[in-house]
């Protein structure tokens, strides 16, 4: 079945003769053909996050004649996106990525409608957005927004092509489909934060989201063509290092609270919240975690004060920059912390100070006392001590 | 019963980067009190304090999630592999990183 319902456009779509010169390997395969062409262009396709996933994704649905595609993203081109978000430029640094991302697809393909939202999608905005579209593209990189991605499509039923990425390895399906299960059904809460590595086992090797996101792409433009079997009900798995996808089962939940036949969430909720995002981050800078500013540090080193610092980064980061702190990573320090003598005053750092936060708290109910925590990690260090330390 | 025990990326890091272990064990809980034996530290990401599987973290017997089967007691045969899959949430993982 092909997902078009309420914005099947009632007017005749055609294709003028640029669009069939455009289209012309699609519209001599049979699986696409006139119709499915025609089907591409009065489809909407609103695509959330234009990061990573959203690079392949918008191409590829520009590409291949979307007629509407909408872009929510908030966010600016950073220098550290340029390694796997494809659609930018260097010289798009600093510009908001919806209007950056706008301007790529529009000059790919300018016989497509293009507009972009920049704005962070919230509980108050998402229905609104959503109802204009017939398929949502899921390309962020939180859990609470792909709570709230979820939970909106089911309200309002329409499909959530699901794409998310983790260092090597990644995940795609298609939730929301009629008869199909949703996100909770697979996962009915996040984890806490702090849980699960985020910090310290960061980043991605830039190909990843490229892969991920063109099977985002292949099943969304297979829905709209009502072709082929939908990624409906399989969780795919791909490990880029050993090169290998996997496919599990993935069933609706009789249980689920918000697509199950006794739901408890009719409506969208605080996502944050639910995520336990808030009243979690605040206690771990400012509840009895003492800080010293880079400044107050360089000025303490800088008259032989002694100090013991400890860095509590991984060992691949320590190679990027460091304080010649002594290197005992988050994960280990539970086991490794009789190394440390808690008669010494003690700095302790990361990148941006939330990890040192973390040992902070750990070496507290450990017994130590003399504490500090560097206070915006090396980030602050490079903006207030020395601006040749790199940042990442 | 020889079963394979596929770990994801997340959790290699408490299992010195080893994305498998080899076990034998006659039921999925079982294969995973054998994995968390020898991996202490995996222990708290994959059950609660009161001993439950975590419900961010989803196990899969073969293809089939053991939540639709009989949970930890399910059974296993030769041969069989179980995957651990906790959810992920990159897209863009520039803002999420600390």
């Amino acid at each position: 079945m092909a997902i078009q319902t309420d914005t099947l456009s009632k007017q005749e779509v055609t294709l003028s003769k640029d669009e069939i010169a455009r289209y012309s390997r699609h519209l001599i395969m049979p699986e696409v053909g006139m119709d499915g062409q025609l089907k591409l262009k009065k489809a909407k396709v609103l695509m959330i996050g234009t990061g990573g996933l959203g690079a392949p994704l918008g191409l590829y649905l520009a590409a291949a004649g979307v007629g509407r595609l909408g872009l929510v993203d908030f966010d600016v081109v950073d220098n550290s996106n340029l390694q796997r978000q494809v659609t930018f430029t260097t010289a798009d640094v600093g510009k908001p990525k919806s209007e950056a991302t706008r301007e790529r697809l529009h000059g790919l393909n300018p016989m497509i409608d293009i507009e972009a939202f920049e704005t962070r999608l919230t509980s108050e905005n998402a229905l609104d957005l959503f109802r204009d579209f017939d398929i949502i593209v899921d390309g962020t990189d939180n859990f609470p927004t792909r709570y709230l991605v979820n939970d909106a499509c089911v309200l309002l039923g329409k499909p959530n092509v699901y794409g998310s990425i983790f260092r090597f390895e990644g995940q795609a399906t298609v939730f929301g489909y009629p008869g199909g299960p949703c996100y909770r059904c697979l996962y009915p809460e996040p984890p806490p934060p702090g849980l699960v590595p985020s910090c310290a086992e960061g980043g991605v090797l830039g190909v990843l989201p490229g892969i991920v996101g063109s099977i985002q792409a292949m099943e969304t433009i297979k829905l709209i063509l009502g072709s082929g079997d939908p990624l409906v009900g399989r969780l795919l798995l791909f490990d880029a290092l050993a090169m290998r996808f996997r496919e599990l089962k993935l069933h609706k939940n009789p249980a689920c609270p918000i697509c199950g036949p006794n739901r408890t969430i009719t409506k969208l909720i605080d996502y944050e919240e639910f995520c336990g995002i808030r009243g979690e981050e605040a206690p771990a800078v400012t509840n009895g975690i003492p800080e010293i500013t880079p400044t107050e540090l360089k000025t303490r080193l800088d008259r032989g004060d002694d100090l013991f610092i400890l860095d509590v980064r991984e060992p691949h980061e320590y190679q990027i920059c460091h304080l010649n702190g002594k290197l005992i990573p988050l994960g280990e320090l539970p086991r490794r912390v009789s190394e440390l003598d808690s008669s010494k005053e003690m700095v302790v750092h990361c990148r941006s100070g939330k990890r040192s936060a973390d040992a902070i708290q750990f070496l507290q109910k450990a017994g130590f006392k003399k504490l500090w925590n560097l206070k915006g990690g090396t980030l602050a260090w490079s903006d207030q001590v020395d601006p040749s330390m790199p940042k990442y | 019963m020889a079963v394979k025990v596929i770990i994801p990326t997340p959790l290699r890091q408490f299992t010195g980067k080893q994305a498998s272990m080899e076990c034998s064990a006659n039921t999925v809980g079982e294969a995973l009190g054998s994995l968390t034996t020898n991996f202490s530290e995996l222990r708290q990401h994959l059950y609660t304090e009161d001993g439950k599987i975590r419900s961010f973290v989803n196990v899969y017997l073969n293809d089939e999630d053991i939540r639709f089967l009989d949970k930890e007691a399910t059974r296993t045969k030769d041969g069989d592999t179980i995957s651990i899959v906790p959810s992920i949430a990159g897209g863009s993982p520039s803002q999420s990183t600390q």
